[in-house]
C-alpha cells in the first residue's frame, strides 16, 4: 500500500495505491489523521483509483474520515473509476454521504 | 467441465496475512477460469472473514485460521474457520451495520459484502469455541461468457 499527501488550499488530498484492507488501513488512517489536523484543514479528497483493492476496512476507514471532516464544518469526497470500488462504497450507503469525481480537478470546488 | 480439487491452508490469525489467504483462494479459484469480475468477489469474500477471525474471533490474540476449498465444475465452496470466541446472536451479527467494534472503525459491513458477493453464505458459531463461515459461489460457465 502507497500513501501520498498533497495539500491544494484547504483540502487534503490524499492518493491510495495497492490493497487497502485491515492490515493496510492503520497505517493509512494515522498518515491521513496526522496531515489533516496538524496543518488544520477542512477537506479532504480521497483518490481511490489506484486501489485493486478494498474491503469494509476501506468503508470504516473512510466513514470515519468523513465524520472527522463533518466535524471540522468541511467535506469528503472520492475519485475513483472502478465500478468494483463504487459497488462497495454503494452497498455501504456512502454515495449518500458524499459525491465520486472522476478526476481531483472536479473535486476541488473554487 | 473441471474436476474435483481441494485445498487446505493454516495460518496464524497475524492481518498480514489477510492479503496471503485471499491471493491463495484467488490463484485456486483461477483453475475454474472465472472473470476478473467473479475472481474480485471471491478475494474480497475471503478478505472478510479472514478480517473477522483476527479482529473477533481472536480479538488481536493469537490463534489459527484455517481456510479449505472446494472447486468443482463451475462452483466453489469455501470455508473460513477460527477457534475464538464464537457468536452469542449469529442473526445481529449477520444484520447491515451491525458492529460489535464501533470504536475501532469497523463498519459492520463484513457479512454483507460476503452475502452480495458470494451465492450463498453461512455461519457456523458456538461461543468460547470459534465460528465457521461457509459460503459458495457458482462461476458463469465458459459457454455463457461468449
Ligand atoms: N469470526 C468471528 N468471531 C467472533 N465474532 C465475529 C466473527 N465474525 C463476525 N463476528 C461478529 O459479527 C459482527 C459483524 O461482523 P461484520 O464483518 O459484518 O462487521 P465488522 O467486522 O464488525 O465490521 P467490518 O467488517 O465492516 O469492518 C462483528 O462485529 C462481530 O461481533
Ligand atoms: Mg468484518
Amino acid at each position: 500500500m502507497q500513501i501520498s499527501t498533497d495539500i491544494i488550499k484547504d483540502y487534503l488530498i490524499v492518493t491510495l495505491q495497492g490493497e487497502l484492507d485491515h492490515h493496510t488501513s492503520e497505517n493509512v488512517r494515522k498518515k491521513i489523521d496526522q496531515q489533516y489536523y496538524n496543518n488544520n484543514l477542512l477537506n479532504m479528497v480521497l483518490d481511490l483509483r489506484g486501489l485493486n483493492f478494498m474491503d469494509s476496512s476501506g468503508i470504516g476507514l473512510i466513514m470515519g474520515r468523513y465524520k472527522s471532516c463533518r466535524e471540522q464544518g468541511g467535506s469528503i469526497s472520492i475519485v475513483s473509476t472502478s465500478s468494483y470500488i463504487e459497488r462497495i462504497l454503494k452497498m455501504s450507503g456512502l454515495l449518500k454521504l458524499m459525491k465520486v469525481y472522476q478526476t481531483i480537478d472536479e473535486a476541488i470546488v473554487d | 467441465m473441471v474436476e474435483k480439487n481441494s485445498m487446505r491452508l493454516e495460518f496464524l490469525s497475524k492481518s498480514n496475512n489477510e492479503s496471503f489467504a485471499r491471493v491463495v483462494v484467488a490463484a485456486f479459484a483461477s483453475q475454474l477460469d472465472p472473470t476478473l469480475e467473479e475472481l474480485s468477489d471471491v478475494k474480497t469474500a475471503v478478505s472478510e472473514a479472514v478480517t473477522n477471525a483476527i479482529i473477533h474471533g481472536y480479538e488481536y490474540g493469537e490463534g489459527v485460521v484455517i481456510v479449505e476449498a472446494i472447486i468443482e465444475n463451475n462452483r466453489i465452496e469455501i470455508s473460513i474457520e477460527d477457534r475464538g470466541n464464537g457468536i452469542a446472536d449469529i442473526d445481529k451479527a449477520m444484520e447491515p451495520f451491525y458492529t460489535s467494534k464501533p470504536n475501532l472503525e469497523r463498519s459492520g459491513m463484513g457479512f454483507t459484502v460476503m452475502e452480495t458477493f458470494m451465492d450463498e453464505l453461512s455461519v457456523e458459531s458456538h461461543v468460547g469455541k470459534g465460528t465457521k463461515v461457509k459460503m459458495a459461489k457458482n462461476f458463469k460457465s465458459l459457454s455463457d461468457k461468449e
